[in-house]
């Protein structure tokens, strides 16, 4: 996460608001790109995956057994320019290339203290939501524990097109904060598409907002506490072409919505990140079933629901050692079907690791990580309804330029 | 414990205690930690003001005006007057309100006691801090009204004073000697630009003009006249100065608040 002065930089557009901001007072040379990227090694096991009893022999039957793999592995190459095309006008770009494919992940303009009031700044674009705690900014990267699972949570049976908060989506966002920073709001409008591009959904529309107040403990500084909330329709079916679905033509949108409250707490050289999240989705989303189809509801459907939330710290040894710890848990609630076993989804998540920078300058950075992740889903395993384990572990060179 | 072995103990006791005193910060009710204020400083300060605090940082040599050099104990934005140290308070206002057209930004994010903090470790860099006393400030007199006898009075010492060799005569920054300037590191500088409506460097307020008028900026060519100029004269010159201003955006009595040390 960003300290308060980062993200009075961001939420000032990249501007330090010294009449030097516009691109015309940088050196010619400077472009405002970078890319990071992380060479690494990780071992990746789960316990409980159904394989056939003789190898190739697909009559022999299934048994579960542990499958473990590892060895040396390439991230995904993010690209990012970011900074301003203009005094009070920002910008941000950011490819990434996975696997041969390119894709964006984020591409907006912003423009800033709108009427001379730093209360309105508007963006447009694929942009990043104002997340409590961002997941762009996440210290680990492991496949395991890598990412916050509340924020890409989808339970049992559900087929809603939306997948979560931490995806970056497409709309218009509206953000405001005092000088300080210590107060901040942003609303946004969102094409209900997931952040695809191409409208492949109906033409509806998502808002997401978020409220955080930040205040002074004597003798421990600046904390932070806040409320968000994202509410949505997603299609249940779509227009058809010969049983086809024709793509754009999305219809029989129901509600959902995710929300919660989070804090960031500073106490010396530690600091936490507690989240909380109630999820819950409209009853056809969560049976899968077409709104226009009733029938095909189970007896006794309903909405599924569900909590969730993790508690993050970070012992900040010095600005270049920093240690990382996590647990992350989710629980379901309501189940969209009575068939569906009351744990299904439940998860939980314990990751721990540190990073260590023997190189941090303004133009480049050089981090040594090593991560352990683990995580347990609840009556997942495939043939005996167990809980399924995952474990990774990573360690490798996170660097950008 | 002999007589000789207590008089040495009290002494280096009351030598610690005084070195410790010289190194912190008071700025209002708190009280700057220069231990804190060493790890607020690696964070943020590092990249420009480098790590002796000599102005020497990583991003030091693409920045224009350069970093300031904390060894030298020469700070451009005081309330005492020229060639003193600085208050705790100017350096906390400096750090609170940061210094427009340079690269240092206002560090309003930091918390207070942060600001403060920073402030003792920063004094922490020259032994002027433990040497010396900042003198008395200066006396910033009730601001007469302006009216335009006193814009033309203004302009008239504006002439005789030679502002205008360095600030040109439109206040454009344009002067004849204006491309020869240096400051006292030897590195080229640029007089300000009266006419461009940019904030001025230590504060916006007329009483913050009075007070670079009186004081001068250190480490700058620009002089101290307070011996030149007598209060009423200098009061003059701050409104001959708005008159120059492109947008007026900031006229006499209409100016916005600065930062004060809470």
């Amino acid at each position: 996460m960003l300290n308060n002065f980062g993200q009075t930089f961001k939420d000032n557009g990249y501007q330090l608001g010294n009449d030097r901001d516009s691109p015309i007072y940088h050196e010619p040379a400077y472009w405002p790109i970078m890319f990071r990227v992380t060479p690494q090694w990780h071992r990746e096991s789960n316990d409980r995956v159904a394989v056939d009893k003789i190898p190739g022999d697909a009559s022999s039957g299934l048994v579960e057994s542990s499958i473990s793999k590892s060895g040396f592995d390439l991230s995904s190459i993010d690209i990012v320019a970011a900074g301003t095309l203009s005094k009070n006008i920002s910008f941000f770009v950011q490819p990434f290339i996975n696997s041969g494919s390119t894709s964006i992940a984020q591409t907006w303009v912003r423009l800033d203290n709108l009427a001379g009031s730093r209360w309105l700044n508007l963006k447009m674009g694929k942009f990043e939501l104002d997340e409590p705690i961002s997941q762009e900014r996440t210290l680990t990267l492991n496949n395991t524990g890598g990412s916050y699972y509340n924020y890409f949570f989808t339970p049992p049976g559900d087929n809603n097109f939306f997948t979560g908060i931490g995806g970056t989506q497409l709309g218009v966002e509206l953000l405001g904060h005092s000088d300080n920073d210590y107060t901040r709001y942003s609303v946004a409008v969102l094409s209900s598409n997931n952040g695809q591009t191409g409208l492949p959904s109906n033409q509806t529309y998502d808002v997401y907002t978020n409220y955080t107040q930040g205040f002074e403990v004597p003798a421990l500084g600046l904390q932070r506490v806040g409320v968000y909330g994202y509410f949505g329709k997603s299609p249940t079916y779509f227009q058809t072409s010969d049983g086809n679905p024709i793509p754009g033509s999305g219809t029989g949108n129901r509600s959902f919505y995710r929300a919660g409250a989070y804090g960031l707490w500073y106490v010396g050289k530690f600091d936490f990140s507690t989240f909380y999240m109630h999820g819950q989705d409209n009853v056809f989303l969560g049976n899968s079933v077409p709104a226009n189809q009733p029938s095909k509801l189970p007896a006794g459907a309903a909405g599924p629901a569900w909590n969730g939330g993790f508690v993050e710290g970070h012992y900040d040894y010095n600005p270049r050692l920093i240690l990382i710890s996590r647990y992350e848990l989710i629980r379901m609630s309501r189940q969209a079907n009575p068939s569906i076993r009351g744990n299904s989804g439940n998860l939980d998540t314990w990751t721990v690791g540190y990073r260590w920078y023997p190189i941090m300058n303004p133009r480049a950075g050089l981090a040594w990580v090593q991560e352990y992740s683990r995580i347990v889903n609840a009556g997942t395993a495939p043939l005996s309804g167990k809980d399924d384990i995952n474990n990774s572990f990573l360690m490798g060179f996170d660097f950008d330029f | 414990m002999s007589l000789r072995m207590s008089f040495a103990v009290t002494f280096f006791l009351l030598s610690f205690s005084l070195s410790s005193l010289a190194q912190e910060a008071h700025v209002g009710n708190l009280t700057g930690n220069v231990k804190r204020g060493k790890a607020l400083y690696q964070r943020y300060c590092i990249f420009c003001h480098g790590t002796y605090g000599d102005g020497r940082g990583e991003s030091a040599p693409y920045l224009d005006p350069k970093p300031r050099d904390f060894t030298k104990a020469t700070f451009k934005c005081r309330s005492t007057p020229s060639g003193s140290l600085p208050l705790d308070s100017d350096l906390y206002d400096t750090i609170s309100r940061g210094i427009h057209a340079t690269g240092m930004p206002s560090w309003k994010p930091l918390t207070r006691q942060e600001r403060v903090d920073l402030v003792a470790y920063i004094k922490s860099f020259s032994p002027r801090f433990q040497e010396e006393k900042p003198a008395t400030p200066v006396v910033i007199p009730p601001e007469p009204t302006t009216s335009p006898e006193s814009v033309k009075r203004g302009a008239e010492l504006f002439q005789t004073m030679n502002c205008w060799l360095c600030h040109g005569k439109e206040g454009r920054g344009n002067g004849p000697s204006a491309s020869s300037l240096t400051d006292s590191k030897g590195n080229p500088i640029t007089p300000f630009d009266l006419s461009s409506g940019a904030h001025f460097k230590c504060g916006d307020t007329d009483q913050g003009l009075f007070r670079d008028l009186t004081t001068g900026i250190d480490g700058t060519p620009m002089p101290s006249f307070s011996d030149a100029l007598k209060p009423d004269q200098i009061w003059d010159v701050v409104h001959y100065i708005h008159t120059l201003r492109a947008s007026n955006k900031s006229k006499p009595g209409q100016t916005q608040a600065e930062p004060k040390a809470e």
